[in-house]
């Protein structure tokens, strides 16, 4: 992790305007370093004021820091930008379970259930809270256990267990979660870069975006995004719930065929994503 | 339907294709839109707003894979499909269709117009 940090340091002291802040901010979060985090946060907002990921990442480094009234400032500001970002609805549960108004922490925990069915906290927080009594306690510690995911879960699992036997699955493939995070997978640069972390950290909020526009159009579930570029093409896919598939081939691979690699590597990931919940 | 007479002829050649249910050019910096040609029903602004952040997040994306800036993406859903043409100079040339388009003439017709636009 010290190295990853390192190198998105390094990333964001690069380019500026990059959201590999995100991404920074977690890792150092999660590594307790709390001050480091805090700095990259308010300087990502800084440049983002209107990126709600930046304002739900900078709450959970102020709820880590118990500063819990900035944290409800930060994440109530996320919902008036995206009024279904599930971190915001969680983490406002959260703050609503410690000052123990169980009501209101159910009603953001029913909203996040809304827009993530798949989330086990939710759900687990919702079943203990719904049990009454000496329930809603064990919900707020459920919801907090949310707020702070364990370090190991932010560290990318070996890509050979989602997707073993896959056609390129050693570089080109990559399963993020909802927040960009890493799930599986690694990408290289035409020049053997490794840049896997910058392209996850552009693509945190893709799905929720993109099922935002399906709806709008009334065109129903989105399926994919294929996209071409100069140099290669890009696949896109939901493979279960808010996680993202990425695969990326040069220009040589026809878009067609992208799509069936992308097809069979999404069965893949979501056979894995259904062991692991 | 309304548009610009300048970029009329432009959108008329990416709606004029069978399963198009509207066109619109979108300013790719700030998502507002520029002309529309959009059926009943379509929020422009709306869909313009996201369909420009998208375009910004898949442009970063695919330039940070090294594999150079977005020329054409194709947002695939159960019933449509939003597909998008990036021009020159920023604008972005949007097409909402119905699932049976063909997404190919869809495609280089909105190349078509992405170099009228300029």
């Amino acid at each position: 992790m010290a190295d990853e940090i390192k190198r998105l340091s390094s990333q964001l002291a690069q380019d500026p305007d990059s959201l590999v802040f995100l991404r920074l901010g977690e890792l150092l979060r999660l590594k307790g370093q709390f001050e480091a985090a805090h700095r990259v946060a308010l300087t990502g907002l800084e440049r983002h004021p209107h990126l709600a990921d930046a304002h739900d990442l900078y709450a959970r480094i102020l709820a880590d820091k118990r500063d819990y009234e900035r944290a409800f400032d930060e994440w109530d500001m996320t919902l008036r930008i995206a009024a279904d970002h599930v971190g915001a609805l969680k983490g406002l549960a959260f703050l609503y379970f410690k000052v123990g108004d169980v009501g209101q922490a159910v009603a953001h925990l029913e909203a996040a259930r809304q827009h993530a069915p798949d989330d086990p906290g939710v759900a687990q927080a919702l079943a203990l809270a719904q049990g009454g009594g000496p329930g809603a306690a064990r919900a707020a510690a459920a919801a907090a256990d949310e707020l702070a995911p364990a370090v190991a879960a932010a560290a990318p699992l070996e890509e050979s267990r989602v997707f073993a036997g896959l056609e390129g699955a050693q570089e080109g493939l990559l399963l993020l979660d909802a927040k960009g995070q890493v799930l599986g997978g690694a990408l290289k640069d035409p020049h053997g870069r490794d840049v896997t972390d910058a392209v996850a950290a552009y693509l945190a909020g893709v799905s929720h975006e993109a099922a935002r526009t399906a709806k709008l159009l009334g065109l129903g579930r989105w399926t994919g995004v294929a996209a071409e570029g100069q140099l290669g093409h890009v696949h896109l896919t939901p493979p279960a719930g808010d996680a993202l598939l990425l695969v990326v081939r040069d220009r040589a691979v026809p878009m067609g065929r992208l799509a069936i690699i992308a097809q069979r590597a999404a069965g893949a990931a979501r056979r894995w994503l259904e062991q692991q919940a | 339907m309304t548009a610009a007479p300048a970029y009329g002829p432009a959108l008329d050649l990416v709606t004029r294709v069978r399963g198009v249910r509207g066109a619109m050019l979108v300013s790719g910096d700030d998502g507002i839109v520029v002309a529309e040609q959009l059926m009943e029903g379509i929020k422009g602004a709306a869909v313009a707003a996201l369909a420009s952040s998208l375009a910004a997040r898949l442009r970063r994306a695919m330039e940070a894979a090294g594999v150079g800036a977005s020329q054409f993406w194709h947002l695939q859903c159960d019933q449509g499909g939003l597909l998008v043409v990036p021009a020159p100079s920023g604008v972005l040339v949007v097409a909402v269709a119905e699932p049976d388009v063909n997404v190919g003439l869809v495609r280089l017709e909105l190349l078509r117009a992405a170099e009228a636009v300029g």
